[in-house]
């Protein structure tokens, strides 16, 4: 209990300062401008208009949960976890560099069916030598030598930022990676292993 | 500010544009920060509006403008942007607003198709067919904007909200602007509620509240974007913006883009317009 308590206030701490949206319309009128406003996308397309439930309700509370709405969301989200077959959590680092530098597929303008990136380096700072970074994410330079590289912190890695932001921050800005398919358990163990293997450049 | 690509600085500049245009590509391809270095290059360059390729698109506007077109043959010079027929000053500045003859309300795109199909009686299909220009394909509304923003260029932008159509357009912007969706669990205000925040090297203006950097973007609107060598309007940007948020491309002119310039430009209410502007 104590736990999941440090964790939701962790999760409101997270969540970043925005403005607060006034809600001077109501749902079903700002949902039939939307509707209206992808009305010709394709039918495939259509389910990305439509909120799931964390959505909905990051969206409705302004990406900060109370208490006990963040342990539902992070219940939820952690129930949609998939492990690896072979149970093995670390990659190839090499390859989740590459995957870190990708940030190409899911957009529209994208051919159908390419592999996407994680487009890690669009919002964090992570290997030193790559100077194009982002700020909107924290910097995760040293961040496998910083938690002394321990089992926990891979299967925490896995399981919590990678597969599924929100299983660990309610209403995270970090996109949900592996729970939206965006990203294969495949490309997610390769990019555990460029947080977490000593080898790789974020932690030299 | 005009020039014709006749005329010898006309084609100078084209010639610059195409070159540089053809190292930005290949910059793009070796780093973002090489990038950046030479976009900030481009932008001492072209910084002067006499030398800005966008006022070809004014220029291509204006004779759109004047030319008689449709069923009606008769060109949009009797279109009401909402200071009246005809009356082109100031009227990009307080748009979108609510227009009682077609009882809504409209953004510059909307209305002109408005005006064309319903003054001119010309069938818009293809006008929207071409909303976007790519190479070897003009855009009437892309060169029609640039024509009518231009033309509050040196004004604020000025929204009354007064009608209660403007006031649901505004509430229902800005429930869009951070309503989270679609497989990367993006809105708006992921990259636009604050400060100082970047992707990658690119800055990012913070749009959620009235700040100088939604000044300085909603301002700069029409804007001639170097790397895609055309001129821009407010609907294509929103267009990319959901193209990366991995949603599905909005419809072109509809109420909800409208309902989003709606909140945006009132978050830059007073900004001087200085259109149209060069981005990279």
């Amino acid at each position: 209990m104590k736990g999941a308590f440090l964790l939701a206030t962790f999760a409101l701490a997270a969540a970043p300062a925005l403005a607060q949206p006034s809600p001077k319309v109501d749902a079903s009128v700002v949902e039939s401008y939307v509707r209206a406003t992808w009305s010709k996308a394709p039918p495939d397309w259509q389910s990305r208009v439509v909120q799931d439930e964390t959505q909905r309700i990051c969206t409705q509370l302004n990406n900060a949960p109370p208490p006990a709405e963040a342990e539902k969301i992070m219940a939820r989200e952690r129930a949609a976890i998939v492990y690896p077959a072979d149970g093995k959590l670390i990659g190839d680092w090499q390859k989740g560099e590459r995957a870190a530098q990708n940030g190409r597929g899911g957009q529209f303008s994208d051919p159908p069916g390419a592999a996407s990136g994680g487009n890690c380096y669009a919002c964090h700072q992570m290997a030193p030598k790559e100077i194009s970074y982002g700020t909107l994410g924290p910097p995760l330079v040293g961040y496998g030598k910083l938690r002394d590289f321990t089992p926990e912190a891979v299967k925490a890695t896995y399981e919590k930022i990678y597969y599924d932001a929100q299983a660990t921050f309610a209403c995270s800005n970090m996109p949900r990676f592996g729970a939206n398919k965006v990203l294969t358990p495949e490309q997610i163990k390769d990019l555990v292993a460029l947080l977490m293997d000593p080898q790789s450049p974020v932690n030299k | 500010m005009q020039f014709h690509p006749r005329t010898l600085v006309g084609r100078l500049l084209i010639a610059a544009v195409a070159i540089i245009g053809a190292l930005g590509a290949s910059a793009l391809a070796q780093s973002d920060e090489e990038t950046e270095k030479a976009l900030e290059k481009y932008r001492q360059m072209l910084s002067d509006p006499f030398s800005n390729p966008g006022y070809l698109a004014v220029d291509r506007g204006e004779e759109l403008w004047n030319r008689k077109r449709g069923a009606s043959n008769v060109s949009l010079e009797s279109c009401d942007l909402g200071e009246g027929p005809g009356k082109l000053e100031g009227a990009f500045a307080r748009l979108p607003r609510f227009f009682t003859d077609a009882g809504k309300v409209m953004d510059l795109e909307q209305r002109l198709l408005w005006c064309m199909e319903t003054v001119q009686k010309l069938d818009t299909k293809d006008v929207v067919a071409r909303r976007f220009s790519a190479p070897g394909r003009d855009s009437d509304m892309e060169d029609l904007v640039a024509f009518v923003a231009n033309k509050s260029s040196g004004r604020p932008i000025e929204l009354a909200l007064a009608h209660p159509k403007e006031q649901e357009a505004y509430a229902v912007g800005e429930a869009m602007f951070f309503r989270r969706s679609a497989i990367m669990d993006f809105s708006c205000a992921t990259c636009h509620a604050e400060d100082g925040k970047r992707i990658r090297l690119q800055a990012l203006p913070d749009l959620s509240r009235p700040t100088k950097a939604a000044k300085e973007t909603m301002g700069s609107w029409p804007t001639y974007r170097v790397s895609q060598a055309a001129l821009r309007t407010m609907q294509h940007r929103l267009w990319d913006c959901y193209r990366q948020m991995r949603m599905p491309a909005p419809d072109y002119a509809s109420d909800g883009l409208t309902a989003l310039t709606v909140y945006l430009a009132k978050q830059a209410e007073g900004a001087i317009l200085d259109v149209p502007s060069i981005k990279r």
